[in-house]
């Protein structure tokens, strides 16, 4: 009897213990995402991939003994409310960081607050203007649209094409890559020979490549986010022409393919490796972490994860590398993140410094072509 | 300017100006036989292509067989549309009405983004994807499809307007409400009508635009806008005047990216309606005081 009672007490005691270890505090962190409204596309995917990965750290007994709890709110796609929810999150939630926007207007209006409040934000949105000044307390995730550029011209510098006409979508992904393109032009010795536009919800385009086509380049290079770019292909290829013709990473999912149908044949584009993952080469020291993200995400939601959900998931992972290594308050999660090197994530292979929040090199993007309804790497 | 060039703009212009007109008749039909602007419109043309998708992908039909359901089903909805939101209505000035169309709009386009999702779709071509040579310009097969159904459109409604009791009975209304009321015709039957064919018009416009254009939930609005044009340079007839009507626009939109710039292709088709209110308010065609049928 009395044996009995000292053992029940120790085990009350450990039970006790045990609980006080769980109850230690979680680390809160914040999430602002585009979960529904126009750029839900990239809001659904990316807090599909932090929540599976907040809940997977969470399952392993989280970071010492200490869990993540993810606050996540839908901004609708909307700057204002954006703002308001980043607010929410700092005062009422109480978060160390802050993973999001999904969209480049909508980071350029948290900025302010996230510098004031000094609280760190990691982006997921592409916009270069983000990172670039540096901002003390900003940092992102997604791929440049510079690197993207970069990529398709310095191919076209390989090959020595130099007549390039550009048709771009006059929406601010289109803007953006077509500022990019004329700018970085010159560097690779590539003429813009023609400059269109169309506009998001155009239904056919062979107005525009009728005329490109009188002009003869040697590449057409369009920018643009589904459907836009589809029914160029299916137009360009109406039209018979045999100029080669390149996408931006806007377009590189299998959506893509299944909308342009055969037309899509022979198209190039740069893309973010996720897509790509199966066949890329086993010495590349990202293909561990694509192939387990793409199989997580296919058993979790039933399908095919992308680089967006791929910005979330960098995002946090970057977090916990910070909080592995003790960090638990803003200021210090800002000063470890700072010192992030060679974290090969789903984007790319991120190297933080004091002059670079952004992190990525052109290795980030491989240069991929669609053959048989698939892509493969172009060499 | 070479030839094969301009060729390709007018041929291209007139496969999109096509469908304009097709839509833009669905528009003059309703106003005729109503006096409103049935700004719905574009949502029958998006519900064409979205339930052709549905009947193809999720009932596993052919595709001769998804499109008659697709125009069945979106005719129905028009119907519906008719008696639950513009039939009930007891004092219906043409404001409350283009408010309730715009109201209506909405709504559809809601419950398909919710039903379909925001997702873009495509739609296989009903035969085959080769080009096809035109002098030096080529189009698709599904652009001829296009102005064939269009052509057969157009015909069948000026057979039924002019040589059926029915018909006869809506352009009455046209004229005069009051007195084809007063003769014995039931206004409000015709004015239902006029919703099933407008509607079935518009649904056949989205489909068959679908293969080359692709489809989501929210590809009324811009269509339909079109379509509001070719009707306004038409001036609001349901013949003749609205196809070229449609025609004009398509080709001057292809021109006007190929020739000026293809940043102000939307431009061109919204300062042709404000040009067209300000000066020709009667249509391009019109007498000051013309026959509306």
């Amino acid at each position: 009897m009395h044996v009995r009672f000292i053992v029940s007490m120790a085990a009350l005691c450990t039970l006790m213990f045990a609980t006080v270890v769980c109850a230690a505090a979680p680390i809160k962190i914040g999430a602002l995402f585009a979960v529904t409204g126009p750029a839900a596309f990239l809001g659904e995917p990316e807090r599909n991939s932090a929540k599976m990965v907040v809940d997977e750290i969470n399952a392993a007994g989280g970071i010492k003994g200490r869990k993540i709890e993810l606050v996540i709110y839908d901004t609708a796609g909307d700057a204002t409310k954006a703002v308001q929810l980043a607010t929410k999150l700092i005062k009422d939630d109480k978060v160390v960081a802050i993973i999001g926007p999904s969209t480049t207007g909508e980071s350029m209006a948290v900025i302010p607050v996230a510098e004031k409040e000094q609280i760190p934000l990691i982006s997921c949105s592409a916009g270069i203007k983000i990172t670039d000044p540096l901002k003390k307390w900003i940092f992102k995730t997604a791929q440049n649209d510079t690197l993207a550029v970069g990529k398709i011209f310095e191919q076209l510098q390989k090959q020595k094409l130099t007549k390039v006409s550009i048709l771009t979508v006059s929406d601010g992904f289109g803007a953006s890559g077509r500022e990019q393109l004329k700018a970085q032009a010159a560097a690779f010795g590539i003429s813009i020979v023609s400059d269109d536009t169309y506009s998001p919800k155009d239904t056919d385009m062979t107005a525009q490549l009728t005329k490109i086509r009188g002009i003869k380049p040697d590449v057409i290079i369009c920018w643009g986010t589904n459907p836009g770019p589809a029914v160029i292909a299916k137009n360009a290829k109406q039209l018979g022409l045999k100029i080669p013709l390149y996408m931006s990473h806007g377009v590189s999912s299998k959506k893509f393919i299944d909308l342009a149908g055969d037309a899509a044949e022979g198209i190039r584009l740069p893309s973010g490796k996720v897509l790509v993952a199966d066949v890329l080469p086993t010495s590349d020291p990202q293909k561990k972490t694509l192939m387990a993200f793409v199989k997580d995400y296919q058993k979790h939601y039933k399908a095919e994860g992308d680089h967006f959900g791929g910005h979330a998931w960098d995002a946090v992972m970057l977090l916990k590398g910070t909080f592995e290594l003790g960090a638990d308050t803003p200021a210090a999660i800002r000063d470890q993140l700072e010192k992030t090197k060679q974290f090969h994530g789903i984007g790319g292979t991120f190297t933080y410094s004091s002059l670079d929040h952004a992190g990525l090199g052109k290795e980030a993007f491989v240069l991929v072509e669609v053959k048989n309804k698939d892509w493969v790497i172009v060499k | 300017m070479q030839f094969d060039q301009l060729l390709q703009y007018v041929l291209s212009g007139l496969s999109t100006g096509a469908i304009y007109a097709l839509i833009g008749i669905g528009f003059s039909i309703i106003y005729n036989a109503t006096g409103i602007i049935n700004f719905a419109q574009g949502e029958f043309v998006m519900l064409g292509g979205m339930l052709t998708l549905l009947f193809l992908d999720s009932c596993k039909l052919p595709l001769w067989a998804a499109i008659p359901c697709a125009i069945a089903v979106s005719t129905a909805s028009g119907m519906l549309f008719e008696r639950l939101a513009i039939r009930p209505l007891r004092q219906p000035t043409p404001i409350n009405l283009v408010i309730i169309t715009i109201g209506g709009s909405i709504l559809i386009r809601g419950l398909s983004m919710l039903l379909w999702g925001k997702d873009t779709h495509a739609i296989p071509p009903f035969s085959g994807e080769e080009p096809i040579a035109v002098g030096g310009a080529t189009i698709l097969p599904q652009h001829i499809w296009i102005l064939g159904i269009t052509l057969l459109i157009i015909a069948a409604n000026k057979f039924y307007f002019y040589h059926t009791i029915s018909g006869k009975a809506m352009r009455a209304c046209a004229y005069n409400r009051r007195a084809a009321g007063l003769v014995g015709i039931d206004v409000r039957r015709m004015v239902l009508f006029s919703f099933i064919i407008s509607s079935a018009m518009g649904s056949v416009a989205g489909i068959i635009v679908a293969p080359l254009t692709m489809t989501a939930y929210d590809v009324g609005v811009m269509l339909g806008l079109k379509g509001f044009c070719a009707a306004i340079i038409g001036g609001m007839s349901s013949g003749g005047a609205t196809v070229v009507g449609g025609l004009i626009l398509g080709i001057l939109e292809s021109l006007g990216a190929g020739l000026i710039s293809s940043g102000y292709k939307d431009a061109i088709a919204f300062i042709i309606l404000l040009l067209i209110l300000f000066i020709r308010p009667q249509g391009l065609f019109g007498k000051a005081q013309s026959e509306r049928v």
